[in-house]
């Protein structure tokens, strides 16, 4: 994207006030969507977004800077923004020197989705909301994303570190509106994956379309969900968010450092019940949250969070494994060119233990099973959590029973870690996600076997 | 200035073929975002950012194209782009762009170019001041997780083959800061903010003290019992609702059955203490525009009038289907097409004052906090279920503060039960203003 030379001038540049360390991040990103909403292909879109984002530090001050222009003149005047934002006391001349590291992922892209004729794109759209539609009268609407995009980076430092990668990824929702005589239900589904447009090799379009009406179909005969606490069985995949919500960002270390965490000050020390390990891997392949190398240019690494229920480590980007004198962790993530990094997840998972599901469920005298999870959020301060069941019924004696309607369930991370009692054999990865923090989204994945938390609050109106 | 980016879109729109319909949104901003922590700057982010949407209609199909950049080369490959996807688009009767309705654009000042001027050490110095007034504002603050000062100038122009030419500047800026309150092992968290167009208009004292006591007073804080409650919502927390309860009168939602409320228009639909209005023509809103995302008029609307309701909201495609006229609620950023959508809801404010709307509640909670809408509330269906905190009310006083437990009803039935509106509405960082709320019977479960 940019000469190695051209980068090491602007480098040189960005330190002349006086930092301590400099970077330049380098994207170009190019999307296409489609989307198809009540019956017609709306429209399709294309994006491009091209340009760099410089920092320096000086002591605890970032400046940064970006621009959408690539030129040495462009790129020198962020650079000089930059430096001035940050300030540092010293001055003088340092010269930069640029060693290429590779970068490798350890698969390849079967079909790059920029060589997909749109037409075939848009074949995918009509179908899934024709296979919508059939399974049942009550589906009254339906709509269809298709998305992929191909993202270059660039990364270079003052320590000498010039990595390049490409990311391909492509998605796949449907989303149907079922009404009843109960008033109108939702359901979703979605796949996306860190690989191109093999990805509808992988998957079948009309199983998917036929899951999410059936969601939809499911939940028009659903009755209000409990309130109050219960045990909570959570389905194989469908919940993987649990964790991300309640342990992944408290275990983030630019909020542990501020104090901002629960898990501040408890490396060593049990966390979780036995049998519970949590893992970060942003090199687990093709999976959504996966990543060659992170925003800082540092490679993805698996990373252990939790160990058989104790806190081994948090994650960890650049600047704050600096000032700890460590290694990144491979967590240091962006939204794109004109972000700052921070320290984010990549696809965090629970690993599966040894019961059957079903001597799981059977166990359960009366309980919340949620099949699927939605979204969540977490106030990592204190530690409470809550997350949303878009698929979920009751557990009678042991039974699946009826289906519940929609709402959060509430916990407190550290409590409920404490809590699991039950780990299935069944690991399985979910849907992907969009993980928010601080205004910036970046893809992330999730999994988790079937468990079962032995106590948790349940967000329903019905006593 | 703003006349550039116009005669951007202009040569953009003197591209167009016989037969096409062509419309470009041009943007430009520069953005300052300072966070600090420790009396140090943490960070300072300081960019300009551009770019350019493309729409065009042929023959009842639409394509879209955008890009980060407004180099001309750029600009055409853009242009191509989303010509070459109007193909692949369903014939749609209604597809086309917005055309002039003859309403003039409210005469409004969203700029102050005493933003400008500003300097940089003036913005770090905002937020330091924050920051130390946080710390010093209770023993039991134990720091804080940010502070921050931001603000934008956005300038940005539309113009179309179909007429539309209107062009727009607007300045804003904010405080805001994250306070941590601590005994003994125990960490509570609470948010304040201040908003204006120009740094004069900021409070950072007020928002200090208001992060400081909304995290003080949550210390010592347990799960209440669950059961059925009067809710007092805090303006933060209606305002938050507000912006749901938006969605479900989007006139596309309405056309495509994604909306409660589609079949009640001139019923009573809340209590008739409710009017609601979106008026993105009130300079005191955050998010005012003289203009919609298809460059025609913003304008005032009242959507639910004394609990009747009154209005869907349209862009030119949704109402061109619907049968009626565009209400100025074109929704969008350059990197997309029109949306529809709510620009500056809010309710008109009551007679109540907070203080007397708590003593008048036997036994209730206060919610200052919600999480999880995203996640627990579905606008289709209306059932909604959030996380909340607050502080419990027995007996017309403030007792203990509550946690984790979540607050749920259905959208329709929480408009209905609207008790009493407060007189304190307050304009914040986002699409929607906020009064206090005084909401009967929604169920609380915790322990």
């Amino acid at each position: 994207m940019i000469d190695a030379s051209v980068l090491e001038r602007v480098l040189g540049s960005a330190l002349r006030t006086g930092g301590e360390f400099a970077e330049v991040f380098a994207e170009d990103r190019r999307s296409s969507s489609a989307l198809l909403d009540d019956g017609r292909v709306e429209e399709l879109t294309s994006g491009r977004d091209r340009g760099a984002g410089i920092r320096v530090v000086v002591g605890d001050t970032t400046g940064f800077a970006h621009t959408a222009d690539l030129t040495e003149t462009g790129l020198l005047a962020a650079a000089e923004a930059a430096a001035a934002a940050a300030r540092g006391g010293g001055g003088g001349v340092r010269t930069v020197a640029l060693t290429r590291s590779a970068s490798s992922r350890g698969y390849d892209i079967e079909l790059a989705p920029t060589d997909v004729p749109k037409a075939r794109k848009v074949a995918l759209l009509t179908q899934a909301d024709e296979i919508a539609r059939s399974v049942d009268g009550a589906i009254r609407q339906v709509s269809v994303n298709y998305g992929d995009s191909l993202r270059k980076i660039l990364v270079a430092n003052s320590d000498g570190l010039f990595a390049e990668d490409e990311t391909v990824r492509t998605f796949f929702a449907v989303s149907c509106v079922a009404s009843g005589d109960t008033g109108m239900q939702t359901g979703r589904e979605s796949i996306g994956h860190t690989i191109g447009f093999e990805l509808f090799d992988r998957y079948d379009i009309d199983e998917l379309a036929r899951r999410a009406a059936g969601r939809a179909i499911t939940k028009l005969a659903a009755r209000p969900a409990p309130s109050g606490q219960m045990p909570v069985v959570i389905g194989s995949g469908g919940g993987g968010v649990l964790f991300h919500e309640a342990c992944g960002h408290g275990l983030e270390a630019d909020l542990v450092t501020k104090g901002a965490s629960v898990f501040a000050g408890r490396v060593g020390q049990r966390v979780a019940s036995a049998g519970v390990t949590v893992v970060d891997d942003g090199t687990m392949a093709r999976e959504w949250g996966n990543i060659a190398i992170d925003d800082e240019g540092n490679p993805a690494q698996r990373n252990v969070l939790i160990e058989d229920g104790i806190l081994t480590d948090y994650m960890w980007d650049q600047l704050r494994a600096r000032k700890q004198g460590r290694a990144s962790s491979g967590n240091g993530r962006r939204q794109s060119y004109q972000h700052l990094p921070m320290v984010r997840m990549t696809n965090t998972y629970l690993l599966a233990g040894t019961e059957e599901p079903e001597a799981i469920i059977a166990s359960t005298d009366k309980g919340v099973y949620v099949k699927h999870l939605g979204g969540g959020q977490v106030n990592t301060a204190t530690g409470d959590f809550v997350f949303g069941m878009t698929e979920a019924y009751l557990i009678e004696n042991g039974e699946v029973t009826e289906p519940l309607r929609e709402g959060n369930l509430i916990g407190n991370g550290p409590e409920v870690l404490q809590r699991i009692d039950a780990l299935g054999n069944d690991f399985a990865m979910g849907p992907p996600g969009t993980c928010g923090k601080d205004g910036q989204g970046v893809p992330v994945g999730d999994g988790v076997p079937t468990l079962r938390v032995s106590s948790l609050t349940i967000g329903g109106t019905a006593a | 200035m703003s006349d550039e980016l116009l005669s951007v879109a202009d040569r953009v729109v003197a591209m167009a073929r016989p037969g096409e319909q062509v419309e470009a949104v041009v943007v430009r901003g520069t953005d300052t975002e300072i966070r600090v922590y420790g009396g140090e700057v943490e960070s300072l982010s300081s960019a300009q950012a551009q770019g350019v949407g493309i729409r065009v209609v042929i023959d009842g199909r639409q394509g879209f194209a955008y890009a980060g950049s407004l180099d001309e080369r750029v600009i055409a490959e853009t242009l191509a782009d989303a010509r070459d996807n109007a193909g692949f688009a369903t014939f749609d009767e209604f597809a086309g762009l917005a055309e002039p309705d003859g309403v003039a654009l409210p005469q409004i000042d969203l700029y102050r170019s005493a933003l400008d001027s500003f300097s940089a050490e003036d913005k770090v110095a905002l937020a330091i001041e924050m920051e130390r007034a946080v710390l010093a504002a209770d023993r039991r603050i134990s720091g804080i997780e940010s502070a921050e000062y931001a603000d934008s100038i956005s300038e940005s122009a539309v113009a179309s083959s179909t007429g539309i030419r209107s062009s727009g500047r607007e300045s804003n800026c904010y405080v805001a800061t994250y306070a941590l309150a601590t005994e003994g092992d125990e960490v509570q968290t609470g948010f304040g903010f201040s908003v204006g167009r120009e740094p004069s208009e900021l409070n950072p004292l007020r928002a200090a003290d208001e992060a400081a006591q909304r995290a003080t007073r949550m210390l010592g804080a347990v799960q209440p019992t669950s059961g059925r409650l009067t809710v007092v919502l805090d303006p933060w927390v209606t305002a938050q609702f507000l912006g749901l309860i938006g969605y479900t009168l989007n006139g596309d939602a309405v056309l495509k059955g994604r909306s409660l409320f589609a079949d009640r228009m001139g019923e009573v639909v809340a209590s008739s203490l409710l009017t609601l209005v979106d008026d993105p023509t009130d300079t005191r809103a955050f998010t005012a525009t003289d203009a919609d995302g298809e460059g025609l008029a913003a304008r005032r609307n009242v959507l639910i009038d004394n609990g009747v309701l009154k209005k869907f909201v349209h862009n030119a495609h949704s109402a061109r289907r619907a049968g009626t006229v565009s209400t100025g609620n074109a929704v969008r950023g350059f990197k997309s097409t029109p949306d529809v959508g709510c620009l500056a809801v809010s309710l008109l404010p009551g007679t109540s004052d907070p203080a007397s709307m708590v003593a008048g509640i036997t036994d209730g909670v206060l919610v200052q906090e919600v999480s999880g809408l995203h996640s627990g509330v579905n606008p289709v269906s209306g059932d909604f279920s959030t996380g909340a905190e607050g502080i419990r009310i027995r007996n017309g006083e403030l007792a203990e503060p509550v946690r984790e437990f979540t607050i749920a009803s259905t959208l329709q039935k929480m408009l209905q039960d609207v008790r009493a509106v407060g007189s304190d509405l307050q304009f914040l960082p986002m699409s929607a203003a906020g009064v206090t709320l005084v909401v009967d019977d929604l169920t609380i479960s915790g322990s």
